[in-house]
């Protein structure tokens, strides 16, 4: 174990020993998501680096402190891609904030989750204890899948110090369009194009306007894009990547701004407030000042869950609460992988 | 080991306070059926086997097992090849084979919800007329059950493109050993709270019983194509695979197949490989018309610049399904050849090809028993089958220590012992050589979260650490590694 990995090591078992509680910190570009944590910062940026990308293996496995940034452009250079399309809200964003917040781009309902292109990962649990689940391939049922368990955690069950993904290649051509069109409407093309076979890889409904972005082989790109129709979008890359890291005008301002993960056929809200839409309509943003009762009420009779990404004042759990078997479910897993309950407390939710 | 016959009559008459007595079996032959899975290697009648006909009677065959720790063991079609479905004597086998009712198929969000006792196959045709289907096909499929799918989160030869189970179905109902339902994943594409239904997916009865799975439906691709490459030398073929996707190219399926393998094959379904060939590959591409147009003319040069000495483009369907098809049979032809076969399923980095297929070779001899190698080679999925005699007296034994010294050049290139069969009681010992025992432990950890006495399927897919020791220790005896992490019992 090298000496930044047993300094961790030391630190989680101090920290066991007294109780005293951890907040687990990579860039912190992502400090705004979830609920506060309690305790001390434990800074993991300095165990950084990419240990070994085989481009023809497609898989990457990096430290967790490396920059998200530094693995893309690595990454970027051999062609390829991570095909979830994370969000990185901010320069600083790193890989292990990245797994441990499970958060995915425009990309994820036509290439997967961040936890779809997890194998592998190596980790501290809260007895400091150094451990290794999955691996570097593609298919690997040895063990329980606890790598994408940690996935999407918020660091609540342990420190992630090494990740391998799947590596994806970029598509050779890529061109987004764009047309007018109301809300419900789009929301019903998008579950018409997901239903044929299309080279559809992101879709965003904002500001009554639908775009639609193409990937893959030229040929396809053009061919799908004549049957699709609408104007070609300029600066289509902008366009996503203000989408994936909210840097779009919709998400200006400080209200709160709801995360509702639905049925991708749900109807409309029915809540008033601006929205919009992603991922072939499993993903609506949603800005209101409804009250959290009744946003959540939607979403769980739409099939989904309601996330309050943005709390803008609001003083509700960030995350949709979970009924009690499931939740005792979560304690257990909890206390299996840190008893003493030393990992940002409080993050996930109130309970641990 | 024999039954006691008077827990078995306390157990059967607690079940049939809510069951049809038809349904809780108990007589030697009503039971024997049970008694193993696709691996028959391994075989023992439960002492009770339940046949539960929804959801409730499901719960309450857990809640009830729970109360008298009586350990249950869920199967599903069977045809595990790990024996993951492998009875315990003392304890109920619970069958899903009656729950086998697709619930609903939503076309427009394109989602089947299903019970888990529903064919694989069944479900992409009843999505069929909707122009849908379910993406992961394994070789199994006309007979596996979609919650024996999940439990071992089974894979085909599409999955390098669409994924494995784990990323195709959106939402489980799940009964944990107490008899509640948890509900895990959700209508959208994600849920709140930790990902149990990722970890769930593989766990092989583990961790609770899938009553109901809703699976995500894709719709089917315009056409397909496949190009079948002949090469005189093993590790060009693998290069080849290597070479494909360094061109960004993720083919539909990309498998492999030895010299042995399409030896067995050819004679058998006439599917037009070459068997003077070291190994051919097979590679495919789905999409729309044009897609699949300018990648095959890609892949078909891909091969020629990679070596092959023969390169052939399927002309139409029923050419590509000819193709296919001696890949499909490989494991029946191959069994044509000698009474008996044992499938392995290692996972290995693919640019490690070459080395193991000559490991293997060597091991060939060392162990005096043949070997025919079929490759899932896009996802570095390797299927020795190796050829033995259960009658012969020791063979059995020679095959098993052989696929244990596969599984162990897996791990030391890299990969792993599994990569779709699951572990089951097959490769429990292989576990002691990829984990140490801080993980082995975290996995008894979880365990317990979920199933505290440890009731569901005990004694699988993860081993204690005094067998670990044990197993260990027998190593010594032959020479190969000891395990100085592993505390000595
Ligand atoms: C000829 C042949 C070809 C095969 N090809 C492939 C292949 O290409 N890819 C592949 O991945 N596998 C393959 N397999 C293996 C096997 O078909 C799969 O593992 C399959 O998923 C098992 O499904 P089953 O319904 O038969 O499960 P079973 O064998 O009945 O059970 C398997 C495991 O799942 C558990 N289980 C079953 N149902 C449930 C449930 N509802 N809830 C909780 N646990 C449950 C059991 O306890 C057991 O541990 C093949 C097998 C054969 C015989």
């Amino acid at each position: 174990m090298d000496t930044l990995i047993q300094h961790f090591a030391d630190t989680i078992r101090a920290a066991t020993e007294k109780r005293r509680p951890l907040r687990i910190r990579g860039g912190g570009s992502k400090d705004f998501y979830g609920n506060a944590a309690a305790g001390e910062d434990f800074d993991v940026t300095g165990h950084r680096g990419i240990i070994d990308y085989e481009p023809t293996e497609l898989v990457i496995t990096a430290r967790a402190g490396t920059p998200l940034a530094e693995i893309e452009a690595a990454m970027r250079g051999h062609g390829q891609m991570l095909g979830f399309e994370p969000p990185h809200f901010g320069g600083s964003a790193t890989l292990g904030g990245c797994i441990a917040a499970g958060l995915s781009g425009p990309r994820r309902a036509a290439a997967g989750a961040a936890r779809d292109f997890v194998l592998g990962l190596r980790m501290l649990d809260g007895r400091g204890t150094d451990l290794r689940f999955g691996g570097q391939v593609m298919k690997n049922v040895a063990g329980y899948d606890v790598s994408r368990l940690m996935t999407g955690s918020l660091g609540t069950l342990g420190v992630i110090l090494e990740v391998s993904l799947k590596a994806l290649p970029l598509p050779q051509a890529e061109l987004t369009l764009s047309c007018e069109l109301p809300r419900s409407e789009a929301v019903e093309l998008m579950n018409a194009w997901a239903g044929q076979p299309l080279p559809v890889t992101a879709t965003c409904h904002v500001e009554k306007r639908l775009y639609v972005r193409l990937s893959g082989a030229e040929s396809a790109v053009r061919a799908a894009a004549k049957k699709i129709g609408g104007e070609e979008v300029p600066n289509a890359a902008e366009f996503w990547s203000g989408v994936r890291d909210h840097r779009d005008l919709f998400f200006s301002g400080d209200g709160p701004v709801w995360r509702l993960s639905l049925a991708s056929t749900a109807p409309e809200l029915g809540l008033a407030g601006h929205q919009m839409v992603e991922w072939g309509g499993a993903l609506r943003w949603l800005k209101t000042d409804a009250d959290a009762g009744s946003v959540r009420k939607v979403a769980r009779e739409a099939g989904g869950h309601a996330t309050l990404f943005r709390r803008g004042g609001q003083t509700a759990g960030a995350f949709h609460p979970l009924p009690e078997p499931l939740m005792r479910l979560h304690r257990r897993v909890k206390q299996a992988m840190d008893p003493a309950g030393v990992f940002n407390p409080g993050r996930l939710y109130p309970d641990f | 080991m024999p039954v006691d016959l008077e827990r078995q009559r306390a157990v059967c008459a607690a079940l049939r306070a809510f069951m049809p007595a038809r349904n809780v079996l108990f007589e030697r032959e009503d039971v024997t059926p049970y008694e193993c899975d696709g691996l028959s290697a391994y075989r023992q009648p439960p002492m009770v086997v339940a046949l539960p006909e929804n959801e409730s009677q499901v719960c309450e065959i857990l809640e009830t097992c729970h109360a008298m720790r009586v350990p249950v063991v869920a199967r599903g079609a069977g045809t595990g090849l790990s024996g993951g479905a492998l009875p315990l004597g003392n304890g109920v086998l619970l069958s899903l084979a009656k729950l086998k009712n697709i619930l609903a198929i939503d076309a427009p969000a394109r989602t089947a919800r299903v019970q888990p006792g529903v064919r694989n196959l069944a479900i992409s045709e009843a999505a069929a007329p909707h122009g849908l289907y379910y993406a992961p096909d394994p070789s199994s499929q006309i007979a596996c059950s979609i919650g024996g799918n999940v439990a071992e989160n089974s894979g085909g030869v599409h999955c390098l493109k669409y994924g494995l189970t784990v990323h195709n179905i959106l939402k489980l109902r799940v009964a944990t050993i107490e008899g509640e339902i948890v509900e895990l994943g959700g209508g959208g594409l994600d849920a709140a709270g930790y990902d149990l239904m990722a970890l769930l997916t593989g766990s092989e009865g583990l961790l609770g019983v899938v009553t109901e799975i809703t699976v995500k439906l894709l719709p089917r691709p315009e056409c397909a194509q496949v190009v079948l490459a002949a090469f005189d030398d093993v590790g060009a073929a693998g290069e080849a695979v290597a070479n494909v996707i360094a061109a960004g190219i993720i083919p539909a399926g990309m498998e492999m197949m030895d010299q042995p393998a399409t030896l067995a094959v050819e004679p058998f379904v006439n599917a037009g490989y070459p068997t003077d060939a070291a190994g051919i590959l097979l590679c495919e591409s789905d999409g729309t018309r044009e897609e699949v147009a300018d990648e095959i003319a890609r892949i078909e040069k891909i091969m020629q610049d990679s070596g092959a000495h023969l390169v052939r483009v399927s002309r139409d369907e029923a050419e590509r399904l000819k193709f296919w098809a001696g890949r499909k049979a490989a494991f029946p032809a191959v069994g044509r050849l000698s009474p008996d076969y044992y499938c392995m399923d290692g996972t290995i980095p693919r640019r490690r090809l070459a080395e193991v297929l000559r490991g293997i070779a060597a091991m060939e001899k060392n162990y005096g028993l043949r070997c025919a190698n079929v490759f899932h080679a896009g996802d570095g999925n390797l299927h020795p089958l190796i050829l033995y005699d259960a009658n012969d007296p020791g063979q059995l034994q020679r095959a098993e220590l052989f696929g244990a010294e596969i599984l162990k050049l897996c791990i030391d290139v890299g990969g792993t012992i599994t990569g779709e069969h699951g572990v089951g009681v097959e490769k429990i010992d292989s576990m002691c050589v990829q984990f140490g025992a801080a993980e082995l432990e975290a996995l008894h950890a979880l365990k317990r979260a979920f199933d505290e006495h440890e009731l569901l399927n005990p004694g699988k897919a993860v081993p204690t650490l005094h067998r670990c020791a044990e197993f260990g220790r027998m190593h010594v005896h032959s020479g190969a590694e000891k395990f100085p992490e592993l505390p000595r019992f």
